[in-house]
């Protein structure tokens, strides 16, 4: 139901005289449960796909279809719901809300779906136990460190309970522990959870948890490999 | 506590500095407003007591027509008699009959034309400050003496003194020469020099004799303890008076119109110089709210991409600028209330108000008056037009693309 069907897509970009080519063409498919890794140069298309399956962007011609739902024909405001109640997605860094604490950075998502205070606060403190940062529910970003930061990030991903999450350079800013920390939990919420996950990263040792690692170069898709997942060892 | 109240709290105060030179702004301009609002409404309140209690009235009984166009034989017959009618009805006292005419007034050296009103010595000080204000002699006292009471201005101009004569010249009802001498038993003092100068009471009978009236006179004077009952009143009293008599029951907004005119000449002009400073108020808002709309477009775009809609966020900048202008209010409307509390009781005066305080007969002080009205009115607006300005800023939000919007830094 939360498969990932990518048509022939294309998305070009115009930067004055010049057009750049973000996608060229780029056909993938990828099932419930996959555990998934793009890979490949900066500026080779790897947040720009990201942002079509994510209906962040549309792209100029091609399909997107995440379970049985065409995403690139859906209106703004149908977009936005439904990345507030399918999707999760964690960026690269700076994306928690300065002024909020993490548990109410936590809430923040399940207030706009329109969960009780009372649902809210129970199940945030879960989430934020799973991710390992219980006892931390009152700091502010800035009194997290970035790993601690990217786990909140993650929280409020999955606090939803998405059937697919996107995450862009999730550990670009972290360290090595930290990173290993963060891939330990998104492998153990694909397996408890069957969440979809779709990873872009430069980062080798990310790119060793993939079941699927898929290359792309110049907008292009120049491997998909099926691989065994090896984890690091903390 | 709601997240988003919390959330838009908070962002209030990630630039200290920014939002209390926003609110400072607000503050100002709300103790400004509520300072000068209440002093308005104090100085019209004591120009149409002062104008009223010297002369006019609250209301007054006249023969129709005689208000546009006052002719000595627009009259009503037997104005005593009718007076005390009005007087039992009402059970009141402040209810006084006059005559009123012109003369020719000469003393050995010198001739003015002045208005003589003729007025009921027992009853003229209930409806007219005019009786205590006499400083030289006495007033009037006997319904028909041969006697007169004019103002200093006039005796300087005359040359006249208490006990002094005067010979009055003029012509009565039907076309006859009113002609006639009388003593000068007081001066009065107005405190305006427009009064001292050009009219003098004799006694109503005296008066009736003189210009040959026969019993009648031209207006009925009723006062109320409390001026904002004066439409209430006026109907009493058009439902006392006999119908046949083509008489009618007249407000002072139709006996004074000069000063209803004078008071929204005032408020247009007052009005104008509140605009200004609104409109600077609602611009320094405009500008806060868009600085700080802008400066967290990495903010909106991600929440964008959680998928947080543009409507939700407009109202939180809208929340934001509610909060701002809601300590705006209260503060400055606190200490608008200290303020004009404090003068209320201490009095102001401000530079170019002696025109004005002469010509409406008030004193040199002027003392605000504090109501909701004028606490609630300067501020309201700015609260108002705060938010309205906070509008242009939150339809940004609606034109973000959450990718682009993301790579902002
Ligand atoms: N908004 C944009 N305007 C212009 N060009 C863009 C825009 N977004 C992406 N591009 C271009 O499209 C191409 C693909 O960019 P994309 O961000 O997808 O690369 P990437 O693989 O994510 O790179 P990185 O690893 O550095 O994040 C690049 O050449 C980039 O310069
Ligand atoms: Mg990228």
């Amino acid at each position: 139901m939360s498969s990932i069907v990518c048509k022939d897509l294309r998305k070009t970009f115009q930067q004055g005289d010049e057009t750049i080519t973000g996608l060229d063409h780029v056909s993938i498919e990828i099932a419930e449960g996959g555990f998934v890794c793009l890979s490949g140069p900066s500026g080779s298309g790897k947040t720009t796909l990201l942002n079509a399956i994510g209906g962040l962007d549309t792209p100029d011609s091609g399909e997107v279809t995440i379970g049985s739902t065409r995403i690139d024909q859906l209106s703004k405001g149908e977009l936005a719901d439904m990345r507030l109640n399918k999707l999760g997605f964690v960026f690269q860094a700076y994306n928690l809300i300065p002024v909020l604490t993490a548990q109410e950075n936590v809430e923040f998502v399940m207030q706009v779906r329109g969960v009780s205070a009372e649902e809210r606060a129970k199940l945030s403190r879960s989430i934020l136990q799973e991710v390992g940062l219980a006892g931390m529910e009152g700091r502010r970003p800035s009194q997290l460190s970035g790993g601690q930061q990217q786990r909140v990030a993650v929280a409020r991903a999955i606090v939803s309970q998405p059937a697919l999450i996107l995450a862009d350079e999730p550990t670009a800013n972290l360290d090595t522990h930290s990173s290993a920390q963060l891939m330990d939990l998104f492998v153990k919420l694909n397996e408890h959870h069957k969440i979809t996950f779709v990873i872009a990263t430069h980062d080798v040792r990310v790119m060793r948890y993939a079941k699927r690692l898929i290359k792309m170069q110049d907008g292009k898709i120049v491997s998909d490999e099926l691989q065994e997942q090896q984890p690091m060892a903390v | 506590m709601n997240i988003t109240l919390r959330m838009a709290w908070r962002n209030l105060w990630r630039h200290k500095r920014r939002t209390w030179i926003t609110v400072s702004a607000m503050v100002f301009s709300n103790l400004l407003l509520v300072f000068m609002i209440s002093l308005q409404f104090g100085m019209y309140r004591m120009m149409i007591d002062n104008t009223l209690k010297a002369f006019t009235g609250h209301t007054q009984i006249q023969r129709q027509g005689y208000n546009d166009d006052p002719k000595i034989r627009t009259s009503i017959d037997d104005i005593v008699i009718l007076a005390d009618d009005v007087r039992d009805s009402l059970g009141s006292k402040e209810v006084a009959a006059r005559g009123i005419s012109f003369a020719m007034t000469s003393s050995e050296q010198r001739s003015y034309g002045l208005q003589i009103v003729g007025v009921e010595p027992e009853y003229e000080p209930n409806v007219s400050s005019l009786p205590g204000l006499v400083k030289q002699g006495r007033y009037l006292a006997d319904m028909d003496a041969e006697e007169i009471v004019i103002g200093s201005v006039l005796a300087r101009n005359l040359r006249v003194k208490v006990g002094d004569e005067l010979t009055l010249l003029g012509s009565g009802r039907e076309g006859s020469i009113a002609a006639g001498i009388v003593i000068v038993s007081g001066i009065f003092e107005s405190g305006s020099a427009d009064i001292d100068r050009s009219m003098a009471q004799v006694p109503l009978g005296y008066f009736q004799s003189l210009y040959n009236m026969d019993g009648a006179g031209h207006t009925i004077v009723v006062n109320t303890d409390e001026i904002s009952r004066v439409t209430e009143l006026q109907s009493r009293v058009a439902g006392i008076i006999p119908a046949n008599k083509q008489l009618e029951v007249l407000n002072w907004e139709q006996l004074q119109p000069g000063l209803k005119q004078a008071i929204q000449a005032d408020m247009a002009s007052a009005w104008f110089m509140y605009a200004v400073l609104i409109v600077l108020v609602a611009f320094s808002v405009l500008n806060t709210q868009l600085m700080s709309v802008l400066e967290r477009t990495r903010e909106f775009g991600v929440m964008m991409a959680l998928g947080v809609k543009p409507t939700r966020l407009g109202s939180l900048v809208l929340t934001e600028t509610f909060l701002m202008s809601s300590l705006g209010l209260s503060i400055g409307i606190i200490l608008g209330i200290a303020l004009t509390y404090y003068l209320t009781i201490a009095g102001f005066a401000y530079p170019g108000m002696e025109e004005m305080a002469e010509r409406f007969n008030l004193p040199a002080r002027m003392y605000p008056s504090l109501s909701v009205l004028s606490i609630l009115l300067g501020p309201g607006i700015i609260f108002i037009c705060s938010l309205v300005a906070a509008i242009y800023p939150a339809t940004r939000l609606f034109f973000l693309q959450p990718v682009i919007a993301m790579r902002a830094v």
